[in-house]
């Protein structure tokens, strides 16, 4: 197991930024308006039977003001820059060249969006006979376009957010799907409090609107089909409908915001991750209870946001690690925001953050009995993240004393 | 008596074990022999049809079987050799048991060609759109593929397999990515996280689309004949660099730990650094400053001055930016100094492992460091008059070697550095 919690003698790291950009809306308001109100945007048609909760629409321009540079990305790479630009705008560092000179960067990425008409035209036409051997070489050196290569390159949304925001310190590029996301907060986290780093910009970002995205995840049947259910109903109808979204956080040591005069959302005082094996049932039911462990003690008042995908077994696994800690409130972020994959950790630290500063966990949104209301403020917040197939992670956040 | 801790007070972080696979072969003795001796890893290739492609060679590893053959199934293949073989010379640890966390640069993972083509062939009939395909993927038939083509599947098989403790992480910093997977060691035995880490670096991905995605990009070189003379690093006829597979697999230790195991340390890893270039996404910055920066933040983090460098292996990709940018940076960083520091590029030979080459490269230079002889670069008949490098020509070279830097730099502003030494400071 690795673990960054908050050692003696290491530095408080406060979330002094956050940037949403997603199915519900963009910005911090509309985000927690939908959610209160239990709004849920989810495309039932255009992918059908396919549901996925697709990007509420944003003006690119407003945070990547130069066209060319929208040219160059694929739709994940402009969602994460937005989200990105929303959180540096949300810490007030935005444009601040003497800080952005100097952060550091860990992005959880995926990648390889394709051009689906290149790759239909190269299949049908060798479906009717095209069978040359330098078929396929002819056709993708005159179909593909030359920028498409660098859509599909991971390390190229921590690239586009580098170069329209103008960043410098250092870049890191994590991938391995939901953990990922885990992983890029855990590193950040460890280096700011172990002093190597003063302030960082960890995030992800999904276009969940992508056929081919589709193709992969039914490969192994993981799709969610024909009706829309919350997470915790699906248990006779598995499966996760992919969602857009971009989830930035601006991470800083309370050294660093208190001599900027920055106020945080919260602090985030630890990240923990590990791989199950889950070659038998209840292998990822013992790993979340080892990593539950090993978070600093809980003992105000706690909830959990959960990025349960609605995938099986996973998600019967976590219910029952959720059944073992019924004190504590649980939000899904898969029900309301969709599967966001390697953003939905990210996603879930910023409600955990936004929920804290608020003073409220926003409502349940649920028919199974999951969920619970919750009276109070929250104090404490455990994030929870296991992937569908593999990785799990867990976070807490807390409210700043 | 060498203090365990260095000149920053942090733990000293070393090496004990490494393994190595590219175009030249498998291990270390095998593709030591050959690098000194100039020997070249590129030929033409013979995996997949290359007619229509600009470029028909590359160092492909074609020695390593694969069933079903995937570029992502090689890259795990070759990294599961590369870390046997690196544990083999550290002995740590027990058998799927290494006590330590796993950094893996992979090249981002997609579903390949020939999957795509099966899955099309499965239609069944001449005229079909992107949703036939999506709705004959479901099933059960193709569950291996959604098994294979995740992110993170080539690094939970090494966890599995070596027993690596916690959470891999899967990383891409482009072709500084092999640089990067160090850094991240180093930085958790630095922190205490850990007394070691294993760091490997892959990428088996020559394959038609990746081939034709780099000349789309004019980055890849056409000189196809003869095929072992087609990478030229500062050479003036240089053309592109030549894309290669291969893998290289480090096993780091806080020197406290190594030292308290008897275990041999084969080098030490004494400064890294990072810097990102915001200029675009895929040059760099016109006045090289980032990479500049780079270098200097990797001599401070060694605790080092210029002077104290005697080798640079280079990033040396043999595109016509790629080289005349680094000499420009290398020069402003070490001045006067530079002339008498022999440097050399290993892509020459073995071409650019792309995700691998950091890893690949810094091992190269630990080995250089033991050996005392620097690995020449091959091709080097026409220099180019305006990269005034000591370049180690076409032969290679014994010298007094006892501290490298290792460059690595990437598509999407990624620059890395590694400073390298034989014994700690």
């Amino acid at each position: 197991m690795t673990d960054t919690a908050s050692k003696r003698g290491q530095t408080e790291v406060w979330i002094t930024g956050i940037g949403l950009a997603t199915s519900l809306g963009e910005g911090l308001d509309a985000n927690w308006t939908a959610l209160q109100e239990k709004r849920i945007n989810v495309d039932e048609k255009g992918f059908a039977p396919y549901i996925v909760h697709p990007l509420m629409p944003v003006s690119f321009d407003a945070q990547i003001p130069k066209k060319g540079d929208q040219r160059q990305m694929e739709a994940w790479q402009r969602i994460g820059t937005y989200a990105a630009g929303l959180a540096l705008d949300s810490a007030g560092i935005k444009g601040n060249k003497d800080i952005l000179s100097k952060i550091d960067m860990v992005v959880a990425a995926g990648g390889g969006e394709r051009d689906l008409n290149v790759d239909t035209g190269v299949l049908t036409a060798e479906a009717k006979g095209a069978n040359a051997p330098g078929f396929l070489n002819e056709r993708l050196m005159s179909d593909l376009r030359p920028t498409l290569f660098l859509a599909q390159l991971s390390n190229l949304l921590a690239g586009n957010i580098a170069i329209v925001h103008g960043l410098g310190g250092t870049s890191r590029t994590f991938m391995g799907e939901e953990v990922a996301g885990a992983d890029a907060a855990r590193i950040a986290l460890s280096r700011i409090a172990s002093g190597e780093s003063d302030i960082a910009l960890v995030g992800g970002s999904h276009n969940g609107e992508r056929k081919d995205l589709l193709v992969l995840y039914e490969f192994g049947d993981f799709n969610l089909k024909d009706k829309f259910a919350p997470v915790w109903a699906r248990k006779d109808h598995p499966g996760f409908a992919l969602g857009s979204a971009g989830a930035f956080l601006v991470l800083e040591s309370k050294a660093h915001a208190e001599a900027r005069g920055a106020k945080p959302f919260a602090k985030l005082s630890s990240v923990v991750a590990d791989l199950a094996r889950r070659k038998q049932a209840g292998d990822m039911a013992a790993t979340l209870e080892q990593l539950w462990a090993k978070l600093p003690k809980r003992e105000g008042k706690g909830a959990i946001i959960t990025g349960a995908t609605g995938a099986e077994p996973a998600t019967s696994e976590e219910r029952g690690f959720l059944k073992a800690h019924a004190d504590f409130p649980v939000r899904s972020t898969g029900t309301m925001f969709g599967h966001t994959m390697e953003t939905q950790f990210p996603l879930g630290i910023a409600l955990a953050a936004l929920s804290i500063s608020r003073g409220a966990l926003f409502p349940p949104n649920d028919s199974t009995g999951t969920e619970i209301e919750m009276q109070g403020t929250p104090t404490q917040i455990v994030v929870v993240g296991a992937g569908h197939w593999r990785g799990e992670g867990m976070a807490l956040v807390e409210a700043v004393s | 008596m060498t203090a365990p801790r260095d000149k920053l007070g942090r733990p000293v972080v070393v090496v004990t074990g490494m393994g190595i696979m590219t175009s030249l072969g498998a291990g270390k003795a095998d593709n030591w022999a050959k690098l000194v001796a100039g020997e070249s890893g590129i030929r033409t290739i013979t995996r997949f049809p290359v007619d229509g492609l600009k470029t028909t060679m590359a160092g492909t590893v074609d020695f390593v079987s694969v069933d079903p053959f995937s570029s992502t199934g090689l890259s795990e293949r070759m990294a599961e050799l590369v870390t046997q073989e690196a544990l083999e010379q550290a002995g740590i640890g027990a058998k799927a048991d290494f006590p330590g966390p796993l950094f893996l640069a992979v090249a981002p993972v997609e579903v390949e060609w020939p999957q795509r083509r099966e899955l099309g062939r499965a239609v069944g009939k001449p005229d079909f759109t992107y949703d036939d395909l999506l709705r004959i993927s479901g099933g059960g038939k193709y569950s291996a593929y959604h098994h294979r083509f995740m992110f993170g599947s080539v690094a939970a098989h090494l966890a599995e397999t070596f027993g690596t403790k916690g959470s891999p992480i899967s990383l891409s910093t482009a072709c500084a990515s092999g640089a990067t997977s160090i850094q991240l060691g180093v930085e958790a035995i630095r922190r205490g996280e850990t007394d070691a880490a294993l760091c490997v670096a892959t990428d088996g991905t020559v394959n038609p689309e990746a081939m034709v995605r780099f000349s789309l990009l004019s980055a890849l070189s056409t000189q196809n004949d003869p095929p072992q003379a087609a990478s030229r690093p500062f050479s003036k006829n240089r053309d592109g660099f030549v894309m290669a597979e291969g893998a290289g697999a480090l096993v780091l230790e806080s020197y406290e730990a190594a030292t308290a195991r008897g275990a041999k340390i084969l080098g030490v890893i004494a400064g890294c650094g990072e810097l990102t270039d915001s200029f675009h996404r895929t040059r760099s910055s016109p006045d090289g400053k980032p990479i500049i920066g780079c270098m200097n933040k990797t001599l401070a983090d060694a605790g080092m001055t210029p002077d104290q460098i005697d080798h640079i292996n280079a990033h040396g990709t043999a595109t016509p930016e790629n080289d005349k940018m680094e000499y420009n940076t290398t020069s402003a960083v070490f001045g006067e100094l530079l002339q008498k520091i022999p440097v050399t590029s290993n892509k020459s030979m073995v071409g650019h492992t792309i995700s691998a080459a950091g890893a690949v490269e810094a091992i190269f230079s630990l080995l250089t460091l033991e050996h005392q002889r620097i690995p020449p670069t091959i091709n080097y008949d026409t220099p180019d008059p305006t990269i005034l490098f000591d370049v180690v020509g076409n032969k290679a070279r014994d010298a007094r070697v006892t501290a490298v830097m290792s460059n690595s730099f990437g598509f999407g502003g990624q620059n890395a550095s590694l400073i390298l030494t034989r014994e700690p400071a």
